[in-house]
């Protein structure tokens, strides 16, 4: 007897080509839209330094790029604001989302669990306009009363509100790392006579270590590219900052009040774009870090 | 090398009122609404081995954690009658859990080290007491890991990963984990279950060694092994305790007509 062989009306090997040639568009399509926004950043910035000098650029202690005068593209105001922000925010973000990731995955209920995680994940959802709203009218004149200040829209506030933002993706990250910790570890460590807490800080936080950074990286990707928030929060004072109480501006609102009055092609405009690079490259930097950091952790764990 | 009490010897001092160190007492316990222990009563001796031997799911297990109250961390179970270690109720109100478990060591089925080296492994449970004299750790330390035969091979690597040792050198590293903080008694849940022979051997060698120091339960699948390394055995089934004996006449001349049919291969 012969065995039928049915011949498909197209053929396979086509077929099989086609599908991968389409998923190949897919992968290079976001690689190459990746390299030309760096493109276009690089080589937009690249005319601002024809008339600014990058030593002044990189290291200059005042932003007024609108002087009559004599114009001024220092960074560094902008970049210690954006540091102030981003560290205070993670300063109150991590304790406060690892020690909520630890609640819910080794003290709550399953109950409390069930409803607590995905609440603080729709936090994740609120509009970075309506958190920056909330430091306006709430954070705000919190922070004047508490510190007897006359205005309330400063560094501590973005940090904050950042933290907040920051948050949901901390605890829910860490929580899946915690969750993830074999059950054994936890076991062993109280057959031991440790006691929950002790198990938590001592077991399953190492354990979950590399998960638990890569969140708080996460986080700080977040609050250093946030721009609305801050915006509204943080009092804009393009002055180089003095204390956490006081305005600051950092890079991202930078852009965001000055490129939509800027008139094309001049030097602020090319220099806005010079700001837009340096913030790529910090963000650039602060992933291939936490990536560092998590296969270190990795390689020490397996 | 027959290390096995005599029969004689275990007669003749046997329950005395000084040499009890467990007693349970019509001890009954229930995961939910299932009764998972039935009315149980056993005296163990201090300084011997008791081997707990049924077919899966008679409750062996769950007996050997009620004496830690590992149990506590499930939700909803429940139980009734008494646990008394040298005397002292271990589900007394005023008993702190902790407490209970540095006095009573377990030692899992699965080997599961901290993800830490060697050393520190050893080393958890007496950092979480708040020893912090380094020279009394790394004292106590060796004397754990030569306690339980590990030590000539791990002297020289104390600070690598506990991950880099073999399933048998991570079994035995944590019942050095369990030794550290010097218990009373040692739980072990089928130590061995999951080792090669050669590492089995070792771990029975082992048990013999440190019932001179620790009055130890184990429990165990295995019926030769409970054979070889205990004083004493108990037959569990469907939560109940069919029979407790000294090892020899459960093996050889049970009492009971189910013992037998189990003992001999009959069933199970």
């Amino acid at each position: 007897m012969q065995m039928v062989i049915k011949k498909s009306w197209f053929n396979n090997s086509i077929k099989e080509k086609l599908i991968h040639g389409f998923f190949f568009c897919n992968g290079i399509i976001s690689v190459v839209v990746l390299l030309g926004i760096f493109a276009l950043l690089v080589f937009t910035s690249i005319p601002a330094f024809s008339e600014v000098n990058l030593k002044d650029f990189l290291f200059g202690t005042t932003w007024n790029p609108t002087s009559y005068v004599k114009e001024q593209y220092g960074i560094i105001p902008m970049l210690v604001s954006t540091f102030m922000v981003t560290i205070g925010a993670l300063a109150i973000a991590i304790p406060l989302g690892i020690g909520t990731a630890a609640y819910l995955s080794d003290v709550a209920s399953p109950r409390v669990r069930e409803i607590a995680k995905p609440t603080v994940e729709i936090l994740a959802g609120i509009p970075s306009v309506v958190i920056g709203f909330l430091g306006i009218v709430l954070v705000g004149p919190f922070l004047s009363k508490v510190f007897g200040i006359h205005n309330g829209l400063n560094a501590l506030n973005g940090s904050i509100l950042l933290a907040v933002m920051a948050l949901p993706t901390i605890v829910s990250i860490s929580e899946d790392a915690l969750s993830n910790v074999p059950k054994s570890y936890g076991q062993a460590s109280l057959a031991l006579g440790a006691t929950k807490w002790q198990t938590v800080i001592k077991v399953k936080i190492p354990s979950a270590l590399s998960g638990i950074i890569a969140a708080c990286m996460l986080g700080m990707g977040r609050a250093i590219g946030e721009t609305m928030t801050v915006l509204m929060a943080t009092g804009c004072a393009p002055a180089m900052p003095e204390r956490f109480l006081g305005p600051v501006r950092t890079l991202t609102s930078s852009i965001a009040i000055e490129l939509g009055e800027v008139a094309y092609n001049t030097t602020h405009y090319y220099a806005l774009f010079a700001l837009g690079l340096v913030l790529f490259i910090i963000t650039f930097f602060v992933n291939m870090t936490s990536d560092i950091i998590l296969h270190k952790f990795e390689k020490v764990n397996r | 090398m027959n290390v096995l009490l005599k029969d004689e010897e275990l007669k003749s001092t046997e329950f005395t009122e000084n040499n009890i160190k467990v007693c349970v007492e019509d001890f009954n316990f229930y995961y939910d609404t299932v009764q998972a222990l039935k009315e149980i009563n056993l005296k163990i001796r201090e300084n011997t081995v008791v081997g707990i031997i049924g077919p899966s799911g008679c409750g062996k297990s769950t007996f050997l954690r009620c004496f830690n109250r590992m149990n506590d961390t499930i939700s909803n179970i429940r139980y009734e009658g008494n646990i008394a270690i040298d005397g002292n109720n271990i589900f007394d109100k005023d008993l702190d859990v902790v407490d209970l478990r540095k006095n009573v060591g377990m030692v899992f089925q699965k080997s599961n080290p901290f993800p830490k080296s060697i050393f520190e492994n050893v080393a958890y449970g007496l950092k979480i007491n708040g020893i912090k004299d380094k020279g009394f750790i790394t004292e106590r330390v060796e004397k754990s890991l030569k306690d339980s035969a590990l030590w000539e091979e791990v002297k020289d690597r104390l600070h690598k990963s506990a991950f880099a040792l073999s399933g048998g050198q991570q079994q035995r590293l944590c019942i050095a984990r369990a030794l550290a903080i010097e218990p009373e008694v040692l739980l072990l849940d089928e130590p061995a279950s999951a080792l090669d022979p050669i590492a089995t051997a070792k771990i029975e060698e082992l048990i013999h060694e440190l019932k001179k120091k620790y009055t130890i339960v184990i429990v165990t699948h295995n019926m030769q092994q409970a054979a070889r390394v205990s004083d004493y055995t108990a037959f569990f089934m469907l939560g109940e305790l069919i029979e407790f004996d000294v090892t020899n006449k459960i093996f050889t001349n049970p009492s009971n007509k189910i013992t037998e049919d189990y003992v001999t291969g009959r069933f199970g």
